[in-house]
């Protein structure tokens, strides 16, 4: 998986505040092309606030990153070449509720990369027959479960062709029945060899397929280590901790 | 441990249902309700049937000629007049007599079809746009229609261009003139609602701070002000040659005021977009301008359908004020009209004609708006 070792993300001494609030501290990260990395922590640790910054919905004041040698930057035209190779699926899947799921799925390529609506369409109906909702494809979201809607954007974020995908807490909003058929799509896009970040708490998943797991609390990163030493031999208390409030159940 | 049978679905109980369970909640569900339906009831008794008397069964119908958009239906070979009106009821014959000016104002009688071509358009643009709704380029047919439709209405009202007579717009009047002023103030104010509306949510500290000063100073001004303005002010600050027409001034102030007044709604609209729908169109790649016209607005705007229309509905009634600038729309005709030697003591006809026109014309508007939220519903669809 790590086979390249090339950098296709470098996040060097990142500082974010919100007002006063020091949200993230000094933060040095470099991921490879392919890597599989998951970022946990308890809430309000900055994991959110860290993988919003790699695409920009969050500014921040001190540091740098770079996503394939393109440095972040206010530049509307660079945030939107970023913005074309790094992709994101969000917690509350943000579908666009006015628009059919295939529309979801063609708005980028038709608008951002050119495509004609064609190409983009049938793109789209390959995509969403891989994430196994190829029937629902004239329906519009809230016609369809949550499991179901963030498959759909997961689909939708792939549409572009990322070579990064981040998401954020993907099955968090999710009833228990649910996580399970998004977490296998993850898996799967995991195998294929794209750059993933999640955030997430499914312990399981982070175990299965992470290259590296980083551990995160007060806005810093505390401990970074491949899920076998990750969860066997935690060297921070403060993991220590974590590990046993979430494993313990 | 206990296994469960499966249970039947059954019909809820008789008495949960039917027109005795609504007669109990909704009109006699307590002592106080019981009263109230009772004492309305009593109102509506002593007045509905004097004003159907009034109406229907005392009236006279049947004099003169009646001139409906240019078709005539005699009635009677007998002139219609005050005296063969009784005056126990309506007079009828009156409307009849004056629907020309309740219509077209002092437009020249001789070029009616104009107007009334006019009038058949729109008619049929209602009966177009749902027809193509699926038709390949139906984009193009309306962005045509968008073009074609203002253009051809003036050519054909205002005349002129060396293909009709000019009629000057003092000679305009009667609902032809409140339908311009409507639907000029509300198709010309209602995008330059929606860029004050984006405008003062900008990032953008100047295009925030003009858009916020403009809406607030037309919201704390009344529009019978801002028509004086336009109609007696300004010219003051005009060189003597740049004099313009006395309605354009009054569309502009009317089309100023009413922005403010939908940049507000449209704001309300926006305000209720979820932050993660502007993310995801951010994290998709969209540019600002993609984001607003593709996400956010096609959102907004249907949560603001209602009070959209609302506003429009009142800007439709506020026009009836554009009297004091010496315009004469519907409600003006009224007044005029009631000055008619041979036909005093009969304005009372004229407004209730006018109120039954005016109700006609906004209802319809508003089970349009209904008819639009639930076609644009995609919400809660199920």
């Amino acid at each position: 998986m790590s086979d390249k070792n090339t950098n296709i993300i470098e996040i060097s001494e990142l500082n974010k505040w919100y007002g006063d609030f020091h949200a993230l501290k000094n933060i040095n990260l470099d991921i490879k092309e392919g890597e599989i990395i998951v970022v946990c922590g308890p809430s309000g640790s900055g994991k959110s606030t860290l993988i919003r910054c790699v695409n920009f919905l969050e500014k921040f004041q001190e540091g740098s990153i770079l996503v394939s040698g393109t440095e972040l930057t206010d530049d509307a035209q660079k945030i939107r070449k970023i913005r074309s190779e790094v992709s994101m699926v969000f917690q509350h899947f943000n579908l666009f509720p006015h628009l059919t799921i295939v529309d979801n799925l063609t708005l980028a390529p038709i608008w951002v990369h050119n495509e004609t609506k064609q190409e983009a369409r049938e793109k789209a109906l390959k995509l969403l027959d891989r994430v196994g909702i190829k029937d629902q494809a004239e329906k519009y979201p809230n016609q369809l479960s949550g499991g179901q809607q963030q498959r759909v954007a997961i689909a939708r974020s792939l549409c572009t062709n990322p070579k990064i995908m981040l998401f954020d807490e993907p099955t968090s909003a999710l009833d228990p029945e649910m996580i399970s058929e998004v977490l296998d799509v993850m898996i799967e896009l995991a195998r294929e060899g794209i750059t993933m970040i999640c955030v997430t708490h499914e312990m399981g998943f982070a175990r299965k397929v992470a290259n590296r797991i980083i551990f995160m609390d007060d806005g810093q990163i505390v401990e970074e280590n491949d899920p076998e030493n990750f969860f066997n031999n935690a060297e921070s208390d403060r993991l220590q901790l974590f590990l046993n409030q979430i494993l313990t159940h | 441990m206990p296994v469960f049978d499966q249970q039947e679905t059954r019909k809820p109980p008789i008495s949960q249902i039917g027109a005795i369970l609504w007669l109990k909640t909704n009109l006699f569900s307590s002592w106080i309700n019981s009263i109230l339906t009772f004492a309305s009831l009593y109102l509506l008794y002593i007045m509905i049937p004097p004003l159907l008397n009034w109406m229907i069964f005392d009236a006279s119908f049947s004099f003169g000629t009646i001139n409906f958009f240019g078709f005539e239906i005699k009635f009677s070979e007998e002139m219609a007049t005050n005296d063969n009106c009784g005056r126990v009821g309506a007079c009828w014959p009156y409307i009849y007599e004056k629907l020309y000016m309740y219509t077209y104002g002092f437009y020249p009688r001789t070029e009616t079809w104009r107007p009334n071509t006019v009038f058949a358009l729109t008619g049929l643009l209602f009966v177009i746009v749902p027809l193509v709704k699926n038709y390949k380029y139906k984009n193009r047919v309306t962005l045509s229609l968008i073009i074609l439709y203002p253009l051809i209405s003036y050519i054909l009202i205002a005349g002129g261009f060396g293909l009709l007579t000019p009629v000057d717009t003092d000679q305009w009047g009667g609902l032809l003139l409140t339908l311009i002023i409507a639907s000029v103030g509300i198709i010309v104010s209602f995008p330059i609602g929606v860029l004050l509306a984006l405008g003062r949510q900008s990032n953008l500290k100047v295009i925030k701070l003009f858009s916020t000063l403009f809406i607030e100073f037309i919201r704390a001004v009344p529009l019978i002000t801002i028509l004086f303005m336009a109609s007696f002010v300004l010219p003051l600050f005009l060189e003597s040659g740049n004099y313009f027409d006395k309605l354009l001034r009054a569309l502009i102030g009317i089309a100023l005021f009413q922005a403010a007044y939908f940049a507000e709604v449209v704001r309300g609209g926006l305000q209720a977009i979820p932050r993660g729908q502007y993310e995801a169109a951010d994290a998709i790649g969209l540019s600002y301008f993609q984001k607003n016209v593709l996400i956010i607005l096609p959102q907004a705007l249907k949560i603001s359908i209602p009070n959209i229309v609302g506003s429009s509905i009142s800007l439709f009634k506020d026009t009836t004020l554009v009297l004091i600038i010496g315009l004469f729309d519907m409600l003006a005709m009224v007044n005029l009209t009631s000055n008619d030697p041979y036909w005093l003591g009969r304005e009372t006809e004229g407004f209730v004609f006018v109120t039954m026109v005016m109700w006609a014309i906004l209802y319809t508007m508003s089970r349009y708006s209904r008819k639009l939220e639930l076609r644009f519903n995609t919400e809660n669809k199920n």
